[in-house]
């Protein structure tokens, strides 16, 4: 109890720290939303040239985009500070939240937990049920439980890689921006269908890496297309899965970093 | 009542001129040896460039199979692949997602020191970010190219007068490029804290520069406005 009343006190410390910029704020709010407005514009321009891509349609490409507009968001808002971690060990800042009686982690998230990111969580999940509407889904139970639990597997699985990428900085603190590759990345690699990609990359992107089953494998078994691919179509129904040992290794990689991690001395 | 007198050195007091463009050199050369320090972060930031550009070049290319005599906006694959991968390594060239170093000295207060210095802040700061062009136009730009021509068939320019061309519009790309961050981040001697001006920039410029497809994808009046009354087309 005691340990949740000082999450609250991090976050409301964060909340009046927003309302003390309101401008900036207000501006931040509306540009975040743009982002992922942005994200799904882009799609429209390039089916304004092609009527397919990679052999699909721009209601099914738009399933994609809202599934993977709608996890990552989600993902992004609630552990997506992780990324500053390179920040905080370069300028020694975690020193401060280690000697706190507090998980790290979580202090971690709620030091920045940005609101500023909410409406773009709700503009993600309106393309993600427009594309499910626009796609006439034969809906049965099964699918219904995977048009629920897709989207949540994906938040989870970019979590993981939010995670992951950010524990880099414990054995590198000048990786910049090298996480961004996997986590953005990795967001516009789910955005489209994973046709488009020559084998190589896709088979490390989405087979190696895990990316093809986020988006692309859920939204086949919701559409009931069966994968150019030649994966069977259970695969769809149990890809939001692949979070599973996305999460385990994710926890591991960073309970080694933690130990592993020596101050700067700043 | 006294006063209290600054002095600064004089690098040549016969020869103004000859005294500023020595300082503007030496604010250049400072600028890329902050840059130079950081190997490792110019060799992650290339694997994400070169990463982005694999992604975004698959795209453009399986929107060109499906189009329309496979040249969209007019483009034929080839283009499309140099569009995205001289992109890429244009893109921290320009610099048009540089540091909001100003905004947060505004916030800090640190910008104080600045305006107390001989040289016009403005020209400071302009000779400190042509000095990470430089370097970027050293190291960042090779790698996204030459990866992108090993991957994929590349457009070379068939007249000589392309390259000088194409490095004066890349300098000019890159002042124009500092002028409109400038603006931005000097938002915050109102806002205090420019976050959101900053956000909002690197949004559409990304988008209105062309990083994310050719603008020419547009409806035509759309991209024509672009062209016409925005500083974005030119930068990328």
């Amino acid at each position: 109890m005691g340990e949740l009343r000082a999450y609250a006190a991090l976050l409301g410390g964060k909340a009046r720290s927003m309302a003390s910029y309101r401008t900036s704020f207000a501006i931040e709010l509306l540009s975040n939303l743009g982002s992922t407005v942005l994200d799904v514009v882009t799609v429209f321009v390039l089916y304004r040239a092609t009527a397919r891509v990679g052999g699909f349609t721009l209601a099914e490409s738009l399933l994609m985009t809202g599934l993977t507009a709608a996890g990552f968001v989600l993902a992004d808002l609630v552990v997506g500070n992780i990324d500053d971690l390179k920040r905080y060990v370069r300028a020694g800042t975690l020193d401060t939240v280690l000697i706190r009686p507090l998980r790290v982690l979580p202090q971690l998230i709620f030091m920045d937990l940005p609101l500023r990111k909410l409406l773009r969580l709700a503009f993600g999940i309106f393309v993600y049920v427009a594309a499910l509407v626009v796609n006439h889904v034969h809906w049965t139970p099964t699918r219904l439980t995977l048009a629920v639990v897709a989207p949540i597997g994906a938040a989870v699985f970019f979590g993981a890689i939010f995670v992951l990428t950010a524990s880099l900085a414990f054995w590198w603190v000048e990786s910049g921006e090298m996480g961004a590759a996997f986590t953005y990345g990795g967001r516009d690699f789910t955005s489209y269908p994973i046709t488009i990609y020559s084998d190589w990359f896709r088979g490390v992107f989405a087979y190696a890496l895990g990316f093809g089953l986020v988006s692309y494998q859920p939204a086949l078994a919701l559409l009931d297309r069966a994968d150019p691919l030649g994966l069977p179509a259970w695969a769809g129904y149990a890809a939001p899965l692949v979070s599973v040992p996305a999460v385990a290794i994710a926890a591991l990689v960073w309970r080694i970093g933690i130990r592993h991690y020596r101050s700067t001395g700043s | 009542m006294g006063g209290i007198y600054a002095s600064v050195l004089t690098i040549s007091p016969g020869r103004p001129f000859r005294a500023s463009v020595t300082t503007f050199g030496a604010l250049v050369w400072s600028g890329f040896r902050r840059y130079a320090t950081y190997r490792q972060a110019t060799l992650a930031g290339s694997f994400t460039n070169i990463v982005f550009g694999f992604l975004r070049c698959y795209v453009l290319l399986a929107v060109a199979a499906g189009a329309t005599g496979s040249r969209p906006g007019g483009y034929d694959g080839a283009q499309l692949a140099t569009f995205v991968w001289v992109g890429q390594g244009l893109l921290t060239v320009v610099g048009i997602w540089g540091p909001p170093d100003l905004s947060d000295r505004i916030r800090t207060g640190d910008v104080a020191s600045d305006l107390l210095r001989p040289v016009p802040p403005v020209t400071a700061y302009l000779a400190a970010d042509l000095g990470r062009f430089g370097h970027a136009l050293l190291t960042r730009m090779v790698g996204p190219v030459i990866v992108g021509a090993i991957f994929f068939t590349l457009t070379t320019p068939t007249r000589w007068q392309t390259i000088p061309l194409f490095a004066i519009s890349t300098l000019l790309a890159a002042i124009g490029s500092f002028g409109c961050r400038f603006l931005i981040n000097a938002t915050a001697y109102w806002l205090h804290d420019a976050r959101g001006p900053l956000v909002l920039w690197t949004l559409g410029s990304g988008v209105l520069c062309g990083l994310y497809f050719p603008l020419r994808l547009l409806p035509e009046w759309l991209a024509v406005t672009l062209w016409v009354a925005t500083p974005f087309p030119g930068l990328l």
